[in-house]
């Protein structure tokens, strides 16, 4: 993404910002509130509109804003195949309720996908048994906890096979005792080399975790590097959001 | 009048009730449906349109209605239409009436989703096309299942407002053979018929109600 800059309304969200995932790259987005996180990765993803700045994937430019203002979007068949590109798991799930464990990380193979029923299945409950939730297949969203659920949506958004994956505060809506679980299987997919975007506020995991970590305050990256560099950078604002978040 | 003849005259009037409710929820069901797009529309012109039309479809009677539609072709194009007209309009009149109300209870329905279901559609590349009809409407159909069982017990009582048109149902027959026998037995039968009606369309609603129960 290159200079994204985002308003709503009167209030600039985002003001400029750049960001670069390679292949197999796991960054993490940090920062307080209000800082423009969240409304990074829904730039990413599309759900939202950049005012200006362009998006790319795999090298092709997708979206941008023209200067005067216009925005180009794809649309379509245009856009379903960029969203084939990348996942979004949600800070709450966003399961479908109607429809099995099974059936939720089913149904966008077949569906959308195309791919054979039989194969589908299959795939579907490797995912679950690496989760440890092969046992809850014919269960119902609302018969989950959250740490299960969001297992569910990793599953789901992993069977579609996107070059990246984007988390938007995984774990925010899990006590404790169930944020481990999903960071433990976050954790894993690292070790199958998936491109990750995590915006987070596990300080830790985001420090063990990731090969780039950026910080970001009001709308701009304030501090961008390594996890050893941002850590431990110099600077004013981080070091006492991340104090405050240490008691 | 022999009872028996009273109770064959009363339960063909019933079986006349009845076709009017099922033909009516077969065309008002879909209409509603989209009427209440067109309520969404981002169209300004289309969503003043249909909220024009669903103002007065229930700020006017139905009997009005039914005699609007009954007698307009006459008065406003000065057409004279055949004897199968009476039915044909009355189920115009009731289905063009119902689907307004339906098309508000889709409407609230509809716009109760949370956002999220349609983001996660979007990104695991459902059509808009297939996120409604395969993760928006179902659940849809459960959040509103109740007030559409409300309308649907309406309509088994609105049947009788056929006999303004003067149409055979049973409500007309019941009043005439009140009026010949000088009883109020009829009334009492079609009364308890009625009921029994209404209570299997009920019981109906009760069983798809509880098949949708396997989720909140």
């Amino acid at each position: 993404m290159n200079h994204i800059r985002k308003a709503f309304g009167d209030l600039e969200v985002i003001r400029d910002i750049s960001l670069k995932v390679d292949k197999g790259e796991v960054l993490s987005i940090i920062g307080p509130s209000g800082s423009g996180k969240s409304t990074m990765l829904r730039c990413a993803t599309m759900l939202e509109t950049i005012d200006s700045g362009e998006i790319c994937y795999l090298g092709e430019r997708v979206a941008w804003a023209e200067p005067g203002g216009e925005k180009v979007y794809p649309k379509g068949d245009k856009l379903r195949q960029v969203c084939s590109c990348f996942g979004l798991v949600f800070q709450n799930f966003n399961l479908f309720p109607h429809y099995s464990v099974l059936k939720n990380i089913t149904d966008p193979m077949v569906h959308n996908q195309k791919r054979p029923k039989s194969e589908a299945v299959q795939e579907a409950m490797d995912l679950l048994a690496r989760m440890g939730l092969e046992d809850k297949a014919g269960s119902y969203p609302c018969q989950l906890s959250g740490g299960q659920s969001q297992r569910v949506a990793i599953a789901r958004a992993l069977a579609l096979n996107p070059k990246i994956l984007f988390f938007d505060e995984p774990t925010s809506a899990l006590d404790p005792e169930l944020t481990g679980e999903v960071l433990k299987v976050i954790r894993s997919l690292a070790d199958l080399h998936i491109a990750m975007v995590i915006v987070t506020h596990e300080m830790n995991f985001a420090k063990g975790i990731s090969d780039h970590v950026i910080f970001m305050d009001k709308g701009v990256v304030e501090v961008e590097g390594t996890p050893e560099e941002v850590f431990e950078a110099d600077h004013e604002r981080m070091q006492s959001f991340l104090g405050r978040l240490e008691h | 009048m022999s009872f028996q003849v009273i109770m064959t005259q009363l339960l063909s009037g019933l079986g006349r009730s009845i076709e009017i409710f099922l033909l009516t929820l077969l065309f008002s069901l879909p209409l509603g449906l989209l009427v209440a797009f067109g309520r969404m529309s981002r169209n300004r012109v289309v969503r003043g349109l249909v909220w024009v039309y669903i103002s007065i479809m229930r700020g006017t009677p139905l009997m009005l209605q039914l005699l609007a539609v009954y007698f307009g072709p006459f008065y406003i194009a000065g057409m004279k239409l055949g004897s199968m007209w009476r039915f044909t309009a009355i189920i115009i009149a009731f289905s063009v009436n119902y689907a307004a109300y339906f098309a508000e209870i889709y409407r609230s329905g509809i716009e109760s989703m949370p956002p999220g279901q349609y983001e996660a559609a979007r990104i695991l590349g459902y059509s808009k096309t297939s996120t409604f009809f395969r993760i928006i409407f179902p659940q849809v159909v459960k959040r509103i299942l109740p007030s559409v069982t409300n309308e649907v017990i309406t309509l088994v009582k609105d049947t009788s407002l056929a006999f303004s048109l003067a149409y055979a149902e049973m409500f007309t027959i019941a009043k005439q053979i009140a009026a010949k026998e000088t009883s109020f037995m009829p009334f009492l039968a079609a009364a308890l018929f009625y009921y029994i009606f209404n209570a299997i369309v009920a019981f109906g609603m009760e069983r798809i109600e509880k098949a949708m129960d396997y989720y909140t």
